[in-house]
């Protein structure tokens, strides 16, 4: 079996990089901060383009965050970015109160999410900071499923003035959606129609989805997929439908199953219409250095095992009725 | 600016007592409350709102308005009384300062108060979000001038000298800190609990013109603003020394009173220690 469907791959920080330049030639107020990480977060091609509107604040992630709310609350919109596991772990109060709390304009922008950091092992690899962002009122979280998603997202959220956490990583993610997407918050988007079994998946997992789908259907199990780009708000509405209609759920996230995708589904689920439901993820461990495909291979986020995942819970299902 | 005449100065101290009474009075009122950080930062305040920043209480938002942070958000109720008596809002929301539905949160909150400019209350945030706004005045070649207070206490956190040493490095001469130096905190005195000194002497070795006064006298905090107004390429910072309690005699210098609200005979002893 192929290892992607598509060929085409792109790194969603490289986009961002390319992104935030276009954006601040369009938007004088696009104001940009680092901690010391600008060359992997991308952002030093906007540091190279505008210096002036750049701020490298040194490693001092809990001092970017506030410094950030304070040049929001003056009017500036404010891009901030280090590792996912620095800005949400080390700065969580500051931005629970400077932003969050403050409801200021900024956009945090994280780089090197989940376990495909890869050999810099679990101190670097952020498995926990969606439950983290997820937690904080007024937060909205968005986890591109690829290069065009982080871009049409960007694009949409210099538009939005709400507190948001953006999840981008390190590796380079197969090309899924077409170049006339278009970016909804808080909408799914539907991505395979399917009858009897749904799969939700955010981030790298949404291209390992698609090609579960194309097994099972080989298979001859009907499979619908959505790509839940937007953690938060989440689409109560097409989760809700996906369990009235198709009647099991399967979950993929390159991130822990406590506070994460998987969490987010069950609570609705089990409020509104409880099925049965299998949460792929990172089960309440810390990651291991290793090559980025070899640790979704050893954490079993695979398609295979999204597919395999897919037929327990259908069968769970089957047993059911 | 020349020193103020001696009826104005009066004046001040008379905004001063009266904010006394009235921080006091909605302390009891609300039955908890910060009572000591708030009395020790009255002069502080009075100073700023009343003589040196540029605002308009009428339009909070303006633009180019000077930016105040308390960064030190348990002193909110000297905050709230300053705001009020300038006309941020009505006065009669004192009195339902931590009540239920009440606008005045027990630290402050931007979205609920008019006139503050962030919400604050864990501490050490407060300079790091005044950078900001001043790299943003700087960006916008705004002569906006952004003021933060905070704790001496507060200095025990780590964030304050990330931000410390940010602003020094990005010379925010626009910029002017303060240190409520009350040399108390919850669990004790400073020097026992957390030594923070010799604070100038640090301050200034991380980059900053450091001034240091009596923190409750009018002329030299007036003083103390206009030199730091003529510092030119760092950033500024008045180290105010102060009492905690300030005003109230059983109060001053106690720790006890860091955290609590007076009882209602407390308050009526200390009204008439501000009243006569």
């Amino acid at each position: 079996m192929s290892q992607t469907l598509c060929t085409r791959t792109l790194g969603t920080r490289d986009v961002y990089g390319d992104v935030l330049v276009r954006l601040g030639q369009q938007n004088p107020n696009i104001v940009v901060l680092d901690a010391d990480l600008s060359c992997s977060t991308r952002t030093e091609k906007f540091a190279k383009a505008f210096p002036d509107r750049f701020f490298n604040l040194g490693i001092a992630e809990q001092d970017m965050i506030s410094t950030a709310a304070g040049l929001a609350a003056f009017g500036k919109i404010p891009f901030v970015s280090t590792f996912a596991v620095f800005a949400t772990g080390r700065a969580w109060d500051q931005i629970r109160q400077s932003i969050c709390y403050s409801m200021q304009n900024v956009k945090i922008v994280a780089t090197h999410a989940g376990i495909t950091v890869g050999e810099d092992s679990a101190t670097h690899q952020a498995n926990e900071d969606i439950a983290l962002m997820r937690s904080l009122p007024n937060m909205n979280i968005i986890v591109p499923a690829d290069g065009i998603e982080t871009e049409k997202a960007l694009e949409y959220l210099v538009h939005d003035k709400n507190p948001v956490y953006v999840r981008l990583s390190r590796c380079k993610f197969p090309v899924i959606l077409d170049s006339d997407y278009v970016f909804q918050k808080g909408k799914a988007v539907l991505l395979e129609e399917g009858s009897e079994a749904t799969i939700i998946a955010i981030g790298i997992m949404v291209s390992r989805a698609l090609r579960a789908c194309e097994m099972l259907k080989k298979e001859g199990l009907s499979t619908r997929l959505l790509n839940m780009s937007t953690v938060k708000p989440i689409d109560q509405q097409a989760i809700v439908a996906a369990a009235e209609e198709t009647g099991c759920i399967v979950t993929a996230e390159e991130h822990s199953v406590i506070g994460g995708l998987g969490s987010a589904v069950a609570e609705i689920i089990s409020e509104r219409c409880p099925v049965p439901l299998k949460r792929i993820g990172l089960n309440d461990c810390f990651g291991i250095s290793g090559d980025a495909e070899k640790l979704l291979t050893y954490y079993g986020l695979t398609a295979e095992a999204i597919a395999q995942a897919v037929k327990d819970v259908v069968a769970r299902k089957r047993k059911r009725n | 600016m020349p020193p103020l005449p001696e009826s104005k100065i009066l004046e001040l101290k008379e905004t001063a007592r009266q904010l006394r009474i009235e921080v006091l009075r909605m302390l009891t009122r609300a039955g908890s409350g910060h009572t000591g950080g708030s009395l020790s930062i009255i002069e502080i305040l009075v100073a700023l709102y009343m003589v040196k920043l540029r605002h308009d209480p009428k339009n909070p938002r303006w633009p180019d308005r000077d930016r105040f942070v308390l960064s030190k958000g348990h002193g909110a109720p000297a905050l709230y009384a300053i705001l009020a008596r300038l006309g941020y809002f009505d006065p009669a929301e004192l009195m339902n300062l931590r009540r239920l539905g009440g606008m005045l949160q027990g630290h402050p909150f931007n979205l609920s108060t008019p006139g503050v400019e962030i919400s604050t209350g864990s501490l050490g945030q407060g300079l790091s979000v005044a950078n900001g706004m001043a790299l943003a005045a700087k960006l916008d070649k705004s002569a906006v001038r952004v003021y933060v207070l905070m704790g001496d206490g507060e200095t025990q956190e780590g964030q304050i000298w990330e931000a410390a040493m940010t602003a020094a490095h990005y010379k925010l001469d626009n910029l002017c800190g303060i240190i409520d130096a009350n040399k108390l905190q919850i669990d004790g005195s400073l020097s026992e609990i957390m030594n923070i000194e010799p604070i100038a002497r640090k301050w200034e070795a991380f980059g900053w013109q450091v001034f240091e006064v009596d923190g409750h006298d009018f002329q030299a905090l007036l003083a103390a603003f206009d030199q730091c107004e003529q510092v030119k390429g760092k950033p500024s910072l008045i180290v105010a020394h102060t009492v905690k309690g300030k005003g109230v005699s059983f109060m001053e210098g106690k720790v006890q009173y860091h955290g609590v609200a007076p009882t209602e005979a407390e308050l009526e002893k200390a009204l008439i220690e501000l009243t006569c």
